[in-house]
């Protein structure tokens, strides 16, 4: 137990050290929120219709832009061997960095979903949705996302190749959560939204441990 | 001499080895066994499979065939230190919060770490970040490793790399007193490590002349 609480400990710390990544997530993220009002038009009722699909494709484009950091650096330095080595096994590991990685990438971005939220004209009922949904759903998109990092970890240009193998699985969440934020009826939509997360959140580790001990060979 | 037994007895039995990289077959029906307080040195040229063969012992590699296996023990892939050529430092991180993060990954006790900084010479940085340390010190951070997690199978790979006379003294001493506590180990490298014990040095030449 020591063991998880240290690893999310050092990459929530190195994460804070490096200063620029977190914001720099929370910047593109806004920054679609401004963007998009000039690119359609200033038409509010237009806007508030597309907000919700709009805050997901920023939600899930932010998310792969910090794939790249899960695995590479650890992977540079050598720890990737030692975590092989841990007390706790490779599948504790794994999901311990899972939920840094959650922390450090989708917190944010629900922290300034306010922001966009004024942006996209949306009101405070459509807000409390897409939140709601975001808190759900990101699980499952880092899962996903951490398997796409371990998948590729062992490649040269990894960092191109993950993003594509992760998005074809990040669809069904994208469907789901803008269904669980938009039109009526959107129960079953959220609890769809919390089981994919569910799944993903407790196959992932595993299914990428395999990968990252497949890597080493 | 007696060996203090502060560890349980083990045997590091490989039998039938083989391992290639790549087209090239490193090397092939590798037996040998590293009994408790016993040193086995690697010795071989440049691209001989020493570290290939340490990967293996780690269990980081799949031999190509053959086997090996650290009897007496039950705690499986715990029961070493590997300790490559990478670091395995966290730039960013100070001295003293590297070695508190291996020994909390590690299992080991966070009471060491005081001891340990002085033990590798590193406690007047403590607080430096790893980033800002020189190739020895960086070495020596890393051999800080060894002793922050007890754990009874080292495999060490060039451990002397980088440092200066003291901390090469500093790398006998550590293994003599590995062994001493009935540890094992395994070195490739290709300077000389004098011990206290030479008896119990063996030596296994890679690489077919």
């Amino acid at each position: 137990m020591r063991a998880f609480g240290a690893i999310v400990a050092r990459d929530l710390r190195l994460a804070l050290r490096g200063g620029s990544d977190a914001l720099t997530l929370v910047l593109f993220f806004v920054m679609i929120g401004i963007i998009v009002p000039f690119a359609v038009g200033p038409d509010r009722e237009l806007l508030a219709r597309i907000a919700p699909g709009l805050v997901w494709i920023a939600t899930l484009l932010g998310m792969l832009l910090g794939l790249e950091r899960l695995f590479r650096d650890d992977d540079d330095s050598g720890l990737l061997l030692l975590f092989r080595h841990a007390a706790i096994p490779l599948e504790a590991v794994i999901a311990a960095k899972l939920i840094a990685h959650w922390l450090l990438s989708a917190l944010p971005l629900m922290l300034a979903s306010p922001v966009l939220a004024i942006l996209l004209a949306m009101d405070v009922g459509l807000w409390g949705r897409t939140v709601l949904s975001l808190l759900l759903g990101t699980p499952a998109l880092a899962a996903f996302g951490a398997l796409g990092a371990a998948v590729t970890v062992g490649l040269r240009r990894g960092g191109l190749l993950a993003p594509v193998l992760v998005v074809p699985l990040c669809v069904p969440v994208l469907i789901f959560g803008v269904g669980a934020i938009a039109g009526t009826g959107t129960g079953p939509a959220l609890l769809f939204l919390a089981a994919i997360s569910l799944v993903a959140t407790a196959f992932v580790p595993f299914a990428a441990a395999l990968a990252l001990r497949a890597a080493g060979d | 001499m007696t060996v203090s037994a502060a560890l349980p007895p083990r045997m590091l039995k490989a039998k039938g080895l083989a391992s290639r990289r790549g087209e090239k077959l490193l090397f092939r029906d590798l037996d040998f066994e590293v009994g408790a307080g016993e040193m086995l040195l690697l010795r071989g040229p440049n691209g001989s499979g020493k570290t290939t063969l340490l990967l293996v012992l780690a269990k980081l590699l799949r031999p190509e065939s053959g086997s090996c296996e650290l009897m007496g023990g039950a705690d499986g892939e715990g029961a070493l230190h590997f300790l490559g050529h990478a670091a395995a430092l966290s730039n960013r991180l100070s001295v003293a919060e590297n070695l508190r993060f291996w020994s909390a990954l590690c299992g080991g006790d966070a009471a060491s770490l005081e001891p340990t900084l002085q033990t590798i010479g590193l406690a007047p940085i403590a607080d430096l970040e790893a980033d800002l340390l020189s190739a020895g010190q960086r070495r020596r951070l890393a051999l800080g490793r060894l002793l922050c997690a007890e754990r009874p199978l080292w495999l060490l790979d060039e451990p002397t790399t980088a440092l200066d006379s003291a901390g090469e003294q500093l790398v006998s001493t550590l293994i003599d007193a590995h062994l001493q506590r009935g540890g094992l180990v395994v070195v490739a490298t290709h300077h000389d490590i004098p011990l206290r014990a030479p008896s119990r040095v063996r030596e296994l030449r890679l690489g077919a002349p």
